[in-house]
C-alpha cells in the first residue's frame, strides 16, 4: 500500500465513523427521536463548533499551555530521578536487593489513589499534577534504565575492558548509552504518561488544563464540550508523540530499524 | 620458577601457560574441567593457532592468556611475568560482535587511544588512517550496523591495532563470515601482521585456515578436560597467499598428517555435543 493510499483509507475511516456519528444522532427513528440521543452523545457539528469557539475566543490556549507544563516537569524530573536511581540500582546489586520488595510495592499501587495526598501535600496548583506524573515516568525510565546497564553485551564489555577502559570510561562509553538507548524506546510510554498524570491530576481537582475543561463540562451535563475537551486531547497527544517520534530519530541513529519494535 | 621474573632469559615467550586447568562450577556443586594441563607458548612474533572441535575449550585458554579468566590451577605468563588481572599487552579479537553499537566506525577505533589518555584530535586522526588500511576509509561516519559482517570485522581489526599491542589474541574472529570473505580477511590479516610481526595466538575449528595463516598449529582433543595433543610447525614460505598456499603440496602433506590426529577428536567432539 502507497503512502498516499494510506493516508486516503485512514482520512476515509475518520470521515465515515463521524458521518454515522452524525446520522445517528441527528436522523430519527420510528418515535421521532434520534437512535442515539445528542443529549448523550452529542453531535459532530456541536462538537466541531465548541473547538472552533475555543480556539477562536483562545481560552483553551492556556488551558493547553498548563497540561503542557505539567506533563513536561513530570517528564524531566521523573526521568532524572529514574536515570540517577536506576543507575545506582544496577551498579549496586545491593542496595537494588534490598529495596525491590518496595520498589515493587510501589509500582504496584495504582497512581490515582495518590492524587488526594499529593493535591493536600502540594495544593491544587500545578505541582500536585507534577507530582502524579512523575511518579508514573520514574518508574518506566527507571526500569529502563536498569534493565539497559543490566543488559549490556558480556562481549562488548569484555572488550570495553581489554581495549583499556577504567571503571568511570566504562560508565560513560558503554552503560551510559545502553541505558540512554533503552530509555529512549521507551520514550513514547513515558511522555504519554507524563500526559495522563497531568490530565487524571487536574480531573480530580485542579483550576486550569485539558482535564480541568473536561470536568467543568461534564459537571454541567455540557457532552459537547466533553467530547470537545476529548478530542483536543486526543490531537494535543498526537502532536507530542509526532515530536518524540523525530526526537528518538535523531538520537537513535545507530540503532538498526528493526529494533524499533521494542516500546 | 623465579616469582619476579628479573632471571628470565631475555627471549621469554610472549605468551607461556604451564599445566593451565581450568574448572567452572556448576550450580549443583560439581565442577566442570574444561581444558585440563595445558601448556603452550607462542614466542615473540610467532603465529600460533588452535584447533580444535567445538566445545574443547579453546576460546577458555585463549581467555586465559587475555586475563579474562584465571586458571584453577597452573599458571599464565605474559613475557616472563606472571598474569594478575587483565593482560595490558594484548588486544583481543571477539568472536561474536564486540563493536560498540552506539559508536561510529572511526570512533570505534580511535576508543582504544582515547582510554589510554591520547587527545581526541590526535586519535581521530590515526583511526581515520587505521580505517584506510583496513580498506573502509570512506566508512568512517557509519554505525556497526549499516557495515556488513565483513566490514564489521575490519573495524574490529583496527580498533585492536591501533592500540599497537604486543600479543593478538583471536577467538574464531572470522567465523561467521562467508568462504570468499574469509580468505579475503585472512589475507589482510597476514598483510597487517606482517609488518610488525606481533606474537599471535589464534583460535579457529578451521584445520585450512590454521594452517594458512600460522607458524605453528596446536591441536586440542574434545573437551571436556580437553588437553593439547599435537604441535605442528608449518613449514611453508611467507609472505604467504591464502588461496594459494592452499595449492601447494606441503600444504596438502600437512594437512593430512594433522588430521589423522584432529578427525577422531571432532567425532568425539561432535557425539558430546550432539552435533551442534
Amino acid at each position: 500500500m502507497g503512502r498516499v493510499t494510506l493516508v486516503l483509507i485512514q482520512l476515509l475511516v475518520a470521515v465515515v465513523a463521524i458521518a454515522l456519528w452524525h446520522v445517528l444522532t441527528t436522523v430519527p427513528v420510528s418515535d421521532g427521536k434520534p437512535l442515539f440521543p445528542p443529549f448523550f452523545f452529542s453531535t459532530p457539528i456541536d462538537v466541531i463548533e465548541r473547538i472552533v469557539k475555543w480556539f477562536a475566543e483562545g481560552t483553551i490556549w492556556r488551558h493547553l499551555w498548563i497540561t503542557l507544563l505539567e506533563a513536561m516537569l513530570a517528564f524531566v524530573i521523573g526521568s532524572v530521578g529514574g536515570v540517577l536511581v536506576g543507575f545506582w540500582f544496577a551498579r549496586q546489586p545491593r542496595v537494588a536487593a534490598v529495596f525491590d520488595p518496595y520498589v515493587k510495592m510501589i509500582n504496584a499501587l495504582p497512581r490515582i489513589v495518590l492524587a488526594p495526598i499529593f493535591t493536600l501535600w502540594f495544593g491544587l496548583g500545578i505541582w500536585s499534577k507534577v507530582a502524579l506524573g512523575v511518579t508514573l515516568v520514574f518508574f518506566i525510565v527507571f526500569f529502563n534504565v536498569y534493565q539497559g546497564v543490566k543488559e549490556v553485551s558480556p562481549t562488548v564489555l569484555a572488550n570495553a575492558r581489554m581495549l583499556g577502559m577504567n571503571e568511570r570510561q566504562l560508565m560513560r562509553h558503554v552503560y551510559w548509552p545502553s541505558a540512554l538507548s533503552w530509555m529512549f524506546s521507551s520514550l513514547h510510554t513515558s511522555v504519554g504518561f507524563a500526559v495522563v498524570g497531568a490530565v487524571v491530576g487536574e480531573y480530580l481537582g485542579s483550576a486550569a488544563g485539558l482535564g480541568y475543561i473536561i470536568l467543568q463540562a461534564e459537571m454541567t451535563f455540557d457532552i459537547a464540550g466533553v467530547f470537545a475537551g476529548m478530542f483536543v486531547l486526543a490531537a494535543f497527544v498526537i502532536v507530542i508523540d509526532g515530536l518524540v517520534t523525530l526526537v528518538e530519530r535523531r538520537l537513535l541513529v545507530w540503532r538498526p530499524a528493526a529494533a524499533d519494535t521494542r516500546t | 620458577m623465579d616469582a619476579n621474573g628479573a632471571a628470565q632469559p631475555a627471549g621469554s615467550a610472549a605468551v607461556e601457560l604451564s599445566g593451565a586447568t581450568i574448572a567452572f562450577r556448576l550450580a549443583a556443586g560439581t565442577t566442570y574441567t574444561a581444558v585440563e594441563d595445558a601448556s603452550l607458548t607462542v614466542a615473540d612474533g610467532e603465529f600460533v593457532s588452535i584447533v580444535g572441535p567445538t566445545g574443547c575449550g579453546k576460546s577458555t585458554l585463549l581467555n586465559v592468556a587475555a586475563g579474562l579468566l584465571t586458571p584453577s590451577s597452573g599458571r599464565a605468563a605474559i613475557f616472563g611475568r606472571e598474569l594478575f588481572g587483565l593482560n595490558r599487552q594484548a588486544g583481543y579479537l571477539f568472536q561474536a560482535d564486540a563493536l560498540f553499537p552506539w559508536k561510529t566506525a572511526i570512533d570505534n577505533i580511535s576508543i582504544g587511544l582515547e582510554t589510554a589518555g591520547i587527545p581526541a584530535g590526535e586519535a581521530h586522526a590515526r583511526a581515520q588512517d587505521w580505517l584506510a588500511r583496513v580498506g573502509l576509509a570512506a566508512f568512517a561516519g557509519r554505525y556497526p550496523h549499516m557495515l556488513s559482517g565483513g566490514q564489521r570485522k575490519r573495524v574490529g581489526l583496527a580498533q585492536v591495532l591501533i592500540r599497537d599491542p604486543k600479543i593478538l589474541l583471536m577467538d574464531e574472529p572470522f567465523g561467521p563470515l562467508d568462504a570468499q570473505t574469509r580468505q579475503i580477511m585472512g589475507n589482510l590479516l597476514l598483510d597487517l601482521w606482517s609488518a610488525d610481526r606481533k606474537a599471535v595466538l589464534f583460535v579457529t575449528h578451521d584445520l585450512e585456515e590454521a594452517i594458512a595463516l600460522s607458524d605453528r598449529v596446536v591441536i586440542m582433543s574434545a573437551g571436556p578436560a580437553a588437553r593439547i595433543i599435537g604441535d605442528w610447525r608449518v613449514p611453508l614460505p611467507r609472505p604467504r597467499d591464502i588461496a594459494e598456499v592452499k595449492l601447494e603440496r606441503a600444504f596438502h602433506d600437512l594437512h593430512r598428517e594433522i588430521w589423522q590426529t584432529l578427525k577422531d577428536e571432532v567425532v568425539k567432539g561432535y557425539a558430546q555435543t550432539g552435533g551442534g
